[in-house]
């Protein structure tokens, strides 16, 4: 056993060290369409203080580190590029408070969002929190990490990174802190108003340290939940009907998308408007105020509501949506990829046109979309690849698919969202220098070494 | 490998979706809950079985033992987002162990269960003539072309607490004046987990000896001890040419309820563990559910994780005799004690003798002797309705 894995093993256990060919090839890849690169370690820490042995040993030696959640990104940013460790945080998965006055949870980094889940049904059925549409096994800390969004971010405050109200951290020097109100006193209900460091550890896909502990909003878990479908074959008409919707403030989750399957629905948008309420009579009245709030559309025969059969609409009410994750298997083969782009929601319908023409000019399958964040403040817009794993030239063509779509969402004025490295480089380079320049003197200060995830957000 | 297996494995996205149970509480599965490596959870395994056939892994140690921690649960099964994967899931694992048997690449306590199975019929290395002792002293007679015969299996006639479960069905089904005779030092291995760790082989002959003697003898009707023997003898032997009426012993207690049988009153708070080869394996969740809820005074309560959802005990799949997940808090064995104690439940139900051993000992190695015991239904049913007895 070499010394490193010694090491480590004192640190963790024998149990939670592996350097063994099967976890090699698991923690190389991930399920989307970039080059696997091996780790030299797989690490399960069990506590803050282990994470903080093996980043203080890492940095010692100047080993790369990379931070692993659910593992769901599909981007490859959990890919050690450089090979390293790869910290699976999954272990440390215990819920240690749930605060139902000042509505927050604090959760260990491994928790995921169906864990937290079951136990707020469970214990405090009158609160949740907001669920990303990826499986279950996404962790929370994994999902605020990278600017996520969710089914409470139309209606209760944006990207779950603006949920946050702390964060306990390793530092890559191996040092703990922690970050917001639990940092000066023992509830962790805020981030004001103190000067606000938890962003120097949200959207930097790992580089500037390893969350351990987050703490996050909860909201009201109202009883009634229904939803309406409304459809249109206007692709121009999108911004202004989802402002009629948004401005309503009726509705709890937006989500707008256009696909070429099934073949009657080929060329229909659909808005999903989730909504949910105290009591039936609510519930029909936010109903109603949607309803009429389109009826220019219905009324001149431009659109409408569709009705939702049962099966259909369980789907639409399920939270997260298991249906998506079947989306994976459209092409029969096990591959699924997109391209996220925060984006202004006047952009969806270039956003459309340029997913569907990326996509017939490349000769592969789509889905498009958006979810709508804050009340209108962006869109998280999907363009949505499916491919077959098996076939190479098609994941090829997925391939080519993202770089262009990464080139066109910057163009319309979007950004690419928790972006492949090649896209962190397109970004990077349309960047004011002076932003770069700072992102690169913060990491300078919090990685000397560069340990974390080498290879992202660096500048070239 | 089955061509139909290969086209399957890359399908598999490793969503995740298949690691916990459908609502979400904690992870469902055995190894994974064990190892923690993503390696060890259905996606992995599906994956390096895939790397595998395509050379880019070679199959060691490390990468049987994750086949082979599988306990062929189910979970999985019930929670993959893949409709036209799921169901093949665990058959996929199996046939990859299939492989490894052929190749000679299984793990030494595989090997050794197959060898003790193969050599003396039973995985104790006991002799024929000692499957019959259990029954000594209850007076029930061979199968002589009773209603049914009632078919204990390895863990019923060679294991102390399996032993006492053989006991205490019989007692009561004699006692309620069902017809029934055992086989003794006729009765040969079920063959339900040599099949579960790939040795199809093995299980078939096993299958057709006691095919062969179940013929000869007559029987139409079997009552089975085991889930194991029951899913076997229902799902696997009609596949090998036996067909017979086959129930679990829950079953006929359910059936008999309020007739021949009449619990009387048990003033416990008690829990129910699914076994996985009678709940996910043959959809029986209700008869054991209905047997308690007939008693008197028991106030029954579920644990989260239930009927589907059921956490394994980590007995299945043969792990029961190769103990491919060893020691230590997280065995799924242990995560349900501490589950079934949040209940309140002074009493875990099983209907398993597999089951009854694994969460017995689960029991003592989370120090709850005091808080929680494990008990078969039958003997909570007799402890009730003890004038008859």
């Amino acid at each position: 056993m070499d010394q490193i894995h010694e090491r480590l093993t004192e640190i963790v256990g024998a149990a939670y060290v592996s350097d063994a060919a099967e976890e090699k090839f698991i923690y190389s890849r991930d399920q989307g369409v970039q080059e696997p690169h091996a780790p030299d370690y797989v690490v399960l820490p069990g506590s803050a203080e282990e994470v903080s042995a093996v980043v203080g040993l890492a940095n010692r030696e100047k080993i790369p580190v990379v931070p692993m959640g659910g593992g769901l990104v599909l981007s490859g940013l959990t890919i050690p590029q450089k090979g390293g460790i790869v910290l699976d945080m999954k272990r440390m998965n215990r819920i240690i408070e749930v605060n139902e006055k000042s509505h927050y949870a604090v959760v260990e980094a491994g928790t995921s969002q169906g864990m937290l889940d079951a136990y707020l049904k469970k214990h405090h059925s009158a609160l949740k929190h907001s669920l990303p549409d990826a499986p279950p096994v996404a962790t929370i800390a994994g999902n605020i990490a990278i600017h996520g969004s969710g089914h409470l971010s139309q209606s209760e405050g944006g990207f779950h990174s603006e949920m946050v109200t702390g964060l306990e951290v390793v530092l890559p020097t191996g040092e703990l802190v922690r970050l917001g109100s639990c940092s000066t006193v023992p509830g962790w209900f805020s981030r004001a108003p103190l000067p606000d460091l938890v962003g120097l550890f949200l959207g930097w896909n790992g580089t500037t340290g390893v969350i351990t502990k987050v703490g996050i909003k909860l909201y009201p878990r109202p009883p009634y939940h229904d939803v309406l479908v409304f459809m249109t074959e206007d692709i121009d008409a999108a911004p202004d009907i989802l402002c009629r919707i948004i401005n309503t403030g009726m509705a709890e989750d937006i989500n707008y998308a256009l696909a070429p399957k099934p073949d009657y629905l080929n060329g229909f948008q659909m808005t999903v408007i989730n909504i949910t309420a105290h009591s039936e009579e609510e519930l029909g009245m936010k109903k109603k105020i949607i309803r009429e709030s389109l009826r220019h559309y219905f009324e001149t025969k431009e659109a409408g509501f569709m009705p939702v059969p049962p099966n259909l609409k369980a789907n639409f009410l399920e939270v997260p949506q298991k249906a998506l994750s079947k989306f994976a298997d459209v092409r029969k083969g096990g591959g699924f990829e997109y391209v996220g782009a925060i984006m202004p929601l006047e952009k969806i319908p270039q956003a459309c046109r340029a997913g569907m023409e990326i996509t017939g000019r490349i000769g592969i399958t789509y889905s498009l979309g958006a979810r709508i964040i804050g009340r209108g403040h962006s869109a998280m817009f999907f363009f949505a690849y499916p491919f077959n794993r098996a076939d190479a030239s098609e994941v090829g063509k997925v391939a080519r698919a993202l770089e262009e779509t990464n080139e066109t969402a910057l163009k319309l004025g979007g950004i690419p969202w928790k972006t492949e490295i090649s896209g962190q480089q397109l970004i990077l380079r349309q960047m004011d220098p002076q932003t770069r320049e700072l992102m690169e003197k913060i990491r300078g200060v919090l990685d000397p070494n560069r340990i974390m995830n080498p290879g992202n957000w660096e500048v070239a | 490998m089955d061509r139909d297996y290969t086209e399957l494995l890359h399908r598999c996205f490793r969503c995740g979706w298949c690691k916990l149970p459908t609502n979400y509480q904690d992870f469902n599965c055995p190894a994974y809950l064990k190892y923690r490596f993503e390696s060890f959870a259905s996606g992995g395994r599906m994956w390096l079985i895939r790397a595998w056939l395509n050379g880019e892994i070679e199959p060691g140690e490390r990468f049987a033992k994750i086949l082979y921690s599988c306990v062929t649960c189910r979970n999985c099964v019930e929670a993959c987002a893949l409709p036209n994967i799921k169901d093949r899931l665990v058959d996929i694992f199996v046939a990859a162990r299939a492989d490894l048997v052929e190749q000679g690449r299984i793990p030494p306590a595989v090997r050794d269960y197959l060898k003790a199975l193969s050599v003396s019929g039973n995985p104790y290395k006991m002799p024929q003539e000692h499957r019959g002792n259990w029954a000594e002293g209850l007076g029930i007679e061979r199968y002589h072309g009773q209603e049914y015969l009632f078919y204990v299996g390895d863990v019923g006639s060679y294991d102390e607490v399996g032993m006492r479960m053989a006991r205490s069905v019989a007692a009561l089904l004699q006692s309620a004046g069902v017809s029934l005779g055992i086989l003794g030092e006729e009765e040969t291995s079920d063959g339900n987990d040599a099949r579960a760790l790939g040795e199809k082989g093995l299980a078939d002959y096993l299958a057709g000896q006691n095919i062969g003697t179940f013929r000869n003898k007559g029987v139409k009707k079997i009552i089975t001890l085991s889930p194991h023997g029951y899913n076997a003898m229902r799902n696997e032997y009609p596949v090998c040419g036996g067909v017979f009426e086959v129930f679990h012993y829950t079953q006929i207690i359910n059936l008999l309820l309020g007739g021949r049988i009449r619990p009387g009153e048990y003033l416990k708070r008690v829990t129910y563990h699914d076994p996985c080869y009678l709940g996910r394996w043959n959809n029986e969740y209700g008869a054991p559910r209905r047997i308690l809820g007939s008693i008197r005074g028991l106030v029954f309560v579920e644990m989260d994780r239930n009927r589907n959802n059921a956490l394994c005990c980590g007995g299945g799949g043969g792990n029961f005799f190769t103990d491919m997940l060893g020691t230590g808090p997280d065995l799924s064995s242990r995560a349900r004690v501490r589950e079934a104690l949040a209940t309140g439940a002074e009493i875990i139900a099983v209907a398993c003798p597999q089951c009854y051993k694994m969460l017995d000992d689960a029991v003592k190695a989370e120090g709850a002797q005091d808080a929680i015991e494990v008990k078969e239904v039958s003997e909570i049913v007799s402890a009730s309705w003890g004038s008859h007895l």
